[in-house]
């Protein structure tokens, strides 16, 4: 029996899509509550960690409850949007810890020498905290692409829920496997 | 010259500084990191007003409060804050990024002149010695042509060779530029060597300002004699005052001394009495009457110091006498009676207890 890959390359380019869209929304929030004191920001911080307490089943259930005055749910888009809700308080809480790793005296030494806010954030704060970063979006990207029971949950009647992880890659070939093990035919 | 009023967090102290350098001398959390730091732009205070010669940098009343990088302030942090992923060449590009090109790369090359740093210029940070880093701290603070000089005390720690290349590194900029100068300082050598003037800070005030020798010589109070280092700091009860002899007496807890006559005091006035340790003698004690100003005292701590032997007696009496003079009495150091002379002119007086 040939391989079958697409459920491998379907799981990358939607843990893929996930990770960027939590990245987009982690990041500039990790930067914003490293270095900035402001009235909610505690509720703000609490708020992204939400999804990390929650069990999958419940936030996609949310989701779907959320989703469903729409007509997204069901979709590729719904997963995507639950892969990349789960993920985001890892993202954001390593990203945080990359940002605040940045000593302060760095940006206000970029500061004092005329550097504006954003230059000093391309110049200074990213280059000395990318393997931070770049450590967040691995482990954000490992987390979308093994989560399996919010992703199917919510793309569930897209016909695509079975395809979206390796995890149900691995359950087909557990299957598989099982039945030619029973059958006595797996060496032969 | 830059004026500065502030309140903030615990700090509120009004001064200004002209060109030349001006210490900020206090221990750690005197507040000395926050006025820099209100100054630079990097904290915003309270309250007051920052002038820095006409331009307002900062006032809270007319809610003006520039952005770091207009401030023109260079500032040399403590832990010195050279970008740790560009090379020496780079962080000094980085402080003239503003500049047209062919103007930038003549400040760049007339500054790695200027400070000895060609050879080391291509190397990062950690590649370069702590004198070139150092060197380039300066260098990159002072690139930009700054209106005012902010160093937040980057001597603390350094070994003695490396505090010898820093002191001469600000005496070069204090010589050869008319920058007023701010630096925050914890040992008082700085302050003597190098500054012109000196603000006494303690938790938050300013306790005394002046040039620094007239600080110590005349310290504003007891506070600022301890923030100051003196030691042989003593209350004391002025007794008799007599000015045609010039003379006075004063009573401490356990024995009298002569001292000068001290103006504007009054008998019966309670003072510090303050001696500085390297004008007292001692000279072990033979069991005669003690002549005048020598007060028997039991020796409990002899310690060496780099040119001087320390003695430190019972009663928190502290003598520093020279090595030779120390030498022929080594045998009677350990908890023996000791003759301690406190020269009449050696003694001064602080306000009151």
């Amino acid at each position: 029996m040939p391989l079958d890959w697409s459920p491998l390359w379907l799981s990358l380019r939607y843990a893929g899509l996930a990770t960027l869209l939590a990245m987009l929304a982690a990041g500039p929030l990790a930067w914003l509550l490293a270095r900035c004191r402001f009235p909610g920001s505690d509720l703000l911080d609490a708020a992204a960690n939400l999804p990390l307490v929650l069990p999958p089943a419940v936030l996609a259930y949310y989701l779907l409850a959320t989703l469903g005055r729409w007509t997204m749910h069901f979709s590729w888009h719904a997963a995507v949007a639950v892969s990349a809700l789960y993920t985001l308080p890892l993202l954001f809480h390593m990203s945080r810890a990359g940002l605040a790793a940045v000593d302060h005296s760095f940006e206000n030494a970029a500061r004092g020498l005329g550097a504006g806010e954003w230059h000093t954030f391309w110049r200074i704060t990213l280059p000395l905290a990318w393997r931070a970063l770049v450590a967040a979006v691995l482990a954000g990207f490992a987390r979308a692409f093994v989560d399996f029971g919010a992703t199917a949950i919510v793309a569930g009647n897209s016909g695509t829920a079975w395809l979206l992880s390796p995890i149900a890659a691995l359950a087909l070939a557990a299957l598989y496997f099982g039945n030619r093990l029973r059958r006595g035919q797996v060496w032969a | 010259m830059i004026q500065v009023r502030l309140a903030a967090h615990g700090v509120d102290v009004e001064f200004q500084a002209a060109s030349g350098i001006t210490a900020l001398f206090g221990a750690a959390g005197a507040g000395k990191t926050l006025i820099l730091d209100a100054i630079a732009g990097f904290v915003t205070p309270a309250g007051g007003r920052i002038i820095l010669d006409d331009e307002i940098l900062f006032d809270a009343a007319s809610r003006v409060n520039l952005p770091p990088r207009r401030r023109h302030c260079g500032y040399v942090a403590r832990q010195w804050a050279l970008f740790p992923h560009m090379s020496l060449h780079d962080n000094l590009l980085f402080a003239v990024a503003g500049l047209r090109r062919l103007e930038r790369h003549r400040r760049v090359k007339e500054t790695l002149d200027r400070f000895t740093l060609h050879d080391a210029a291509a190397r990062r940070p950690h590649e370069a010695s702590p004198a070139e880093r150092l060197r380039t701290t300066v260098a990159r603070a002072l690139i930009g042509e700054p209106k005012l000089l902010l160093v937040d005390e980057p001597a603390a720690g350094l070994d003695m060779a490396l505090r010898a290349e820093w002191h001469k590194i600000l005496r070069t900029v204090r010589d050869e530029t008319s920058l007023p100068v701010l630096v925050a300082a914890r040992d008082p050598e700085t302050c003597f060597e190098l500054a012109g003037n000196m603000l006494l800070l303690d938790a938050g005030r300013i306790l005394q300002s002046g040039p620094p020798r007239k600080v110590l010589d005349q310290p504003a109070g007891v506070e600022a004699a301890r923030l100051l280092g003196i030691r042989n700091l003593f209350p004391a009860e002025i007794v008799a005052l007599d000015p045609g002899r010039n003379t006075s007496r004063l009573r401490l807890e356990t024995f009298e001394l002569t001292g000068p006559y001290f103006p504007g005091r009054l008998r019966g006035d309670r003072v510090w009495l303050c001696v500085e340790p390297g004008q007292l003698h001692a000279v072990p004690y033979d069991g005669s009457r003690p002549p005048m100003n020598h007060v028997p005292a039991r020796l409990e701590r002899a310690s060496e110091m780099p040119r001087a032997v320390r003695l430190e007696f019972a009663g928190g009496i502290v003598a520093e006498i020279a090595r030779r003079e120390f030498e022929p009495h080594k045998d009677n150091a350990d908890n023996k009676e000791w003759l301690v002379e406190f020269p009449p002119h050696a003694l001064r007086v602080l306000g009151c207890p």
